[in-house]
């Protein structure tokens, strides 16, 4: 501290107007603000705004729409293949963040024991959620081949539990749950290591007194793990079912929404009719019809974290 | 690994009967066992695949698919000499490389901006990029593509390093507002006691002490940017700017005839730079990641 007001001293001020430009609190606060909002301004409000407009016009690839009032909207509304993209979009969200969340958190728990090696454990663990998804989702594709699948292997020649290979990505309940366990599979890492951080602000005298009054491991586990636990808990499992209901990466990777549209996520059909298929407005839509979903997960996200404040009694800042 | 415990801890055997050592192999050292090899099993996989010659590719009966018999490294030189793989690696790298400076340069300001110089709406602002983080890529990426189109961008990888900030400037402003609150504010006021600009107080008090958060929000928006992929699907067309996810899922894959030890080898390849950067900074990386969860 000392050696920082010696060197401060020999500062020296030259005072010509620039300077006392950027003295001035409000020009610098506005220069500061400048490059991040101006980024979110041109390439996240601006296109927030123009998929808004686009939803409600005819617009194709380079070429501007005309305003068609709800006419996208109708013709989602009597598309079947959109509401199986609804179906399967509940479907995935739902069943992947449940998966995610019970192995998580049971995974969180093995860590925060006392074992060896716990932070080599833990980097390993990391590193599904590190790699590019698409790249381990071609793992997975190949892991789900048809013909030279190593799990129908495995199950066939090895443990002799089966005599057929299974078709992964053949029909299309079977296609749905594989898509979801190689979901879940990178998903685990990330509910894992934060409930982990979570699991660690809990103080041990907690968990001594509760032993002392002679509370079960699972008494312990529902009133001082569960509760304590809940406001990382809530912050985790919003940004999870936001990021799995927009997921997109996986399904294009390794079904593209077949078979027969079978496995299309919202997200995966606004890019097959935006994109490929040149529908800008209708697949702007389809956009727009994501939204109130992921409005409502943000409302929670939010109250989870003013809760959490709350009880951990902190200031609002 | 895990199994070996109980063997190498001989001072602690008497105290623990062999029931409750074999009750905590079997609820803590198995179940862990399990998951470290389910969660690594497809890069084993993807990795013996790259190695593995065509004939054991397609052979089971004959080879024991878990092993490679005679390794080799024809996939990977025919990714590297007759596709674009390494063309799709500099663009990956440069993009990745540029849209983090850019990223990072507007995140430091801007969080200087929310959490130091305090002013009346700091917090609606520091709400608002925070809720940016929340707006998904899937529902962005229509109007986007209009937008990039409308710029004269489409096809460029300018393309890219200017819309990957949307998903990094909230996450390196956030990361960056919690490490700005860890560093004592009395440091600024005696620099600024002592003369000091508020400019030269943000480049020679506040910056190098925010160099470890600085490291950590580059290294996150590296990865990111590396692991993007519907931007680059939608806005780059010609095959040679394309990123490496990208490339490798509509270059490599032709027909129905999936060259699956290319195609892993491709996987492979494309996982070392951010998996050899996430070895590096392990620590680093886990701390802020737990905490910005605990914020």
């Amino acid at each position: 501290m000392a050696n920082l007001a010696l060197e401060g001293a020999t500062w020296i001020r030259r005072d010509n107007w620039l300077v006392r430009l950027f003295d001035y609190k409000p020009f610098l606060i506005v220069m500061c603000l400048t490059p991040a909002l101006g980024l979110l301004l041109v390439f996240l409000t601006y296109p927030l705004g123009l998929g808004l407009w686009l939803a409600f016009t005819d617009a194709k690839i380079g070429r501007a729409g005309q305003f068609v009032g709800l006419e996208n909207f109708i013709s989602l509304f009597k598309d079947k293949i959109f509401w199986l993209s609804v179906f399967n979009t509940l479907v995935y969200t739902f069943v992947a963040t449940i998966g995610k969340f019970l192995l998580g958190l049971w995974l969180a728990l093995l860590l925060n024991d006392n074992v060896r090696f716990k932070s080599l454990i833990r980097a390993i663990v990391l590193i599904p959620w590190i790699v590019p998804t698409v790249l381990s989702a071609m793992a997975f594709w190949w892991i789900y081949d048809p013909q030279f699948s190593i799990i129908s292997y495995t199950l066939k020649d090895v443990m002799h539990v089966r005599d057929s290979n299974i078709d992964f990505l053949g029909t299309p309940w079977a296609a749905r749950f594989s898509l979801i366990v190689a979901n879940i599979w990178r998903g685990i890492p990330f509910v894992a290591i934060s409930l982990l951080a979570g699991l660690q602000t809990i103080s041990p005298s907690l968990y001594e007194a509760a032993m002392l009054d002679g509370a079960t491991s699972w008494q312990r586990f529902r009133f001082i793990t569960v509760p304590m636990l809940m406001p990382v808990l809530a912050v985790v499992l919003t940004f999870s079912v936001l990021f799995t209901f927009s997921d997109f990466q996986l399904v294009y990777a390794i079904t593209r929404g077949g078979p027969s549209n079978a496995t299309h996520l919202m997200a995966t059909l606004a890019f097959q009719r935006g994109i490929p298929g040149g529908q800008l407005g209708e697949g702007a839509a389809i956009g727009v019809a994501m939204i109130p979903f992921l409005i409502a997960a943000t409302i929670v996200t939010y109250l989870g974290l003013t809760r959490s404040k709350w009880q951990q009694g902190s200031d609002n800042d | 690994m895990t199994n070996s415990t109980a063997a190498s801890e001989p001072e602690r055997t008497g105290a623990i009967s062999w029931d409750s050592r074999l009750r905590r192999i079997m609820t803590l050292h198995l179940p862990l066992a399990m998951f470290v090899f389910v969660l690594l099993f497809p890069f084993y996989w993807m990795t013996l695949t790259t190695f593995k010659p065509n004939e054991e590719l397609y052979d089971y009966k004959q080879y024991n698919p878990f092993l490679v018999h005679s390794p080799t490294l024809q996939n990977v030189k025919k990714l590297l000499f007759d596709t674009d793989y390494p063309q799709w690696l500099t663009t990956t790298m440069g993009v990745a490389f540029a849209a983090t400076a850019l990223s990072l340069f507007a995140s430091v300001l801007a969080a200087y901006a929310i959490q130091r110089l305090r002013f009346k709406g700091s917090e609606w602002v520091g709400l608002g990029i925070y809720l940016a983080y929340l707006v998904p890529p899937s529902i962005l990426f229509i109007p986007l593509a209009a937008v990039v189109v409308q710029f004269g961008l489409y096809d460029s990888p300018l393309a890219l390093i200017l819309t990957y900030p949307t998903f990094l400037v909230p996450f390196c402003t956030w990361l960056l507002i919690g490490y700005f609150k860890s560093i004592p504010y009395e440091l600024e006021e005696c620099a600024m006691i002592d003369g000091a600009t508020r400019l030269q107080i943000l480049r020679k008090v506040t910056l190098p002490l925010a160099v470890p958060g600085l490291i950590s929000a580059g290294i996150f928006a590296f990865t990111l940017s590396w692991n993007e992929f519907i931007y680059a699907l939608a806005f780059i067309q010609s095959s040679e700017k394309k990123t490496v996810p990208v490339a490798v899922l509509t270059q490599l894959v032709q027909g129905d005839d999936y060259q699956w030890g290319a195609l892993m080898a491709g996987a492979l390849l494309g996982s070392i730079p951010v998996a050899l950067l996430y070895s590096f900074f392990v620590d680093y990386y886990v701390s802020s990641l737990t905490g910005a969860v605990k914020e």
